[in-house]
């Protein structure tokens, strides 16, 4: 199967290994989730990883009783689906472990009556430049000011989230919190600066509507029907 | 008007001293009642690099009630606007009337790095949010009764690249109100004399920062962590060729200050770790005048 190629992903980065097993609490018997998406992109829950970690598994004395990798582990209806198929597996195993993020993990929780163990950290909506390099540009805000930042986002790639222009702390160029990165805010008034634009710089922006970023969101809208 | 907002109608010497690390001030208060009535405004610095420090407000209560004339400094980084804007009516009811927004170094490059990183406003929405508070509105729009003034300012970087932006930001903190502006250290007279022709003009005051060079070690550490452009070799030569390197730089520090008098609204005095050294620094610039 040739790999499909994301833009944007759910960055994720497996647990250590011992941190897993505490995690399994003991029980003699697992099912393994992964996720064919964001996961076996990062490397973190694709089919090769599943085989790796049901090895693993089994040198602890930890039987695994079957496995598989959905398309996509946040599709809740799929995952019930997915219960159904692998019924007797499932039923057959003592908890889920599963190789996704955290929202794969809870659409598993949240669909399948069996406990469920992380395998993974999330750490990021990341885009992608090549395999295996990812870059976080945008944190979902909920409030966005790309309009007014020539396009590059100082909520998530300023690591203080200023919004009128830098901090005092660049070196060289680069952010003083991470001197691998370059500071945006130098990036945006080069930007605005070539494209002639610096006057909108100028103008104070107030305080960012931090309640439009209050979890846990949510969008229920009506699906209208294709006619 | 504040005491130090009316002494910048002449030249004008403020001093930083930081809050102590932990409850006991009474070593730093010694050293401040020393420079009552000979620096015109205090310093407080806000868990300054992310450092953990007593609250900066508190101290600034502890200089005034000593006679000293507090400079609240309030970085961005520990409080959302509902904290800020309570301190702000605390700082009030102090009687505490200079602020200086900063925007604050990032947590992981202090002493509790795993701390939540707020920055719920950065420092023009703080000025702004400080000014508008002083005039008996709050950030939510709704009117505040019984405020007081606050006389505001914030820092800025002489070195900056590109200075052009650093510029730009120093336009707008004075649109948002900031009055004053207290500088990076500066070494050499030609550098100051480029930075405030660049400053002309604009309607604030600006405040050369001026640090004491105590030896090599800060020389060096100064180099490589605080300073984006290197002290002039000059400068290193005349402190570590010295016998008292410590006095030496002290000497240095005041004539610099005493050069400033026909040239800037004034100086701002940062001993960086050897406050003890301010009381002698205040008596060569005294002697130097
Ligand atoms: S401002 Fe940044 S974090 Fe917010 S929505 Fe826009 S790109 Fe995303
Ligand atoms: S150096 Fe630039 S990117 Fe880094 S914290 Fe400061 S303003 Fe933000």
């Amino acid at each position: 199967m040739a790999l499909r190629y994301n833009a944007l992903v759910i960055i994720t980065k497996q647990k250590p290994f011992a941190e897993i097993l505490k995690g399994v609490r003991g029980a003699q018997s697992l099912f393994i989730f992964g996720c064919g998406d964001c996961a076996t992109l990062c490397r973190t829950g694709g089919e090769a990883e599943i085989a790796a970690m049901a090895e693993k598994l089994a040198a602890e004395g930890v039987t695994v009783t079957g496995g598989t990798v959905p398309h996509t582990t946040c599709h809740e209806l799929d995952v019930q689906r997915i219960g159904r198929q692998f019924k007797e597996e499932i039923g057959k195993s003592g908890a889920i472990l599963v190789l996704a993020c955290g929202a794969g993990v809870q659409a598993v929780g949240d669909s399948l009556d069996k406990p469920v163990i992380s395998g993974c950290d999330s750490l990021f909506i990341g885009n992608s430049k090549r395999q295996m390099n990812f870059y976080e540009k945008c944190s979902a805000c909920g409030d966005c000011v790309l309009n007014e930042t020539a396009g590059l986002c100082p909520e998530t790639r300023c690591p203080k989230g200023l919004l009128n222009g830098p901090c005092g702390g660049a070196v060289r160029g680069m952010c003083e919190v991470d001197q691998t990165n370059k500071c945006v805010w130098i990036e945006i008034y080069e930007r605005l600066k070539s494209q002639g634009r610096l006057d909108g710089l100028m103008e104070i922006t107030a305080p960012k509507e931090r309640r439009k970023a209050n979890m846990p969101h949510k969008i229920e809208q009506p699906v209208r029907s294709a006619k | 008007m504040s005491k130090f907002q009316e002494s910048l109608s002449r030249f004008c010497i403020t001093a930083e001293i930081p809050p102590p690390k932990g409850a006991d001030a009474s070593s730093y208060l010694r050293i401040a009642e020393k420079t009552v009535g000979r620096v015109d405004g205090v310093n407080v610095t806000d868990n300054q690099r992310g450092m953990m420090r007593m609250s900066s407000l508190v101290f600034c209560k502890l200089l005034k009630d000593i006679g000293c004339e507090p400079i609240w400094q309030v970085a961005c980084r520990d409080r959302n606007r509902l904290a800020l804007q309570s301190d702000m009516l605390g700082a009030m009811a102090f009687g505490i009337e200079n602020l200086c927004a900063m925007t604050g170094d990032f947590p992981t490059m202090g002493d509790n790095p795993d701390a939540r990183p707020v920055y719920d406003l950065d420092s023009m929405q703080l000025l702004k949010a400080a000014n508008d508070l002083a005039r008996g509105v709050a950030m939510n729009g709704k009117p505040v009764k019984n405020v007081r003034p606050f006389f505001t300012g914030a820092v800025i970087n002489p070195f900056y690249e590109p200075f052009e932006l650093e510029l730009l930001k120093t336009k707008k903190k004075i649109a948002a109100g900031a009055r004053f502006f207290q500088t990076q250290p500066f070494f050499d007279i030609p550098s100051v004399e480029k930075f405030l022709g660049t400053v002309k003009g604009l309607d604030a005051a600006f405040l050369i920062g001026v640090t004491p060079l105590k030896g090599e070690k800060m020389i060096t550490f100064l180099n490589e962590k605080v300073l984006t452009t290197p002290i002039p070799a000059e400068v290193t030569a005349r402190i570590t060729g010295a016998a008292d390197q410590t006095r030496e730089g002290l000497l240095a520090a005041a004539e610099f200050v005493n050069a400033m008098r026909n040239r800037a609204h004034g100086v701002h005095l940062m001993p960086i770790g050897q406050e003890e050294n301010l009381p002698p620094l205040l008596d060569m610039i005294e002697a130097g005048k």
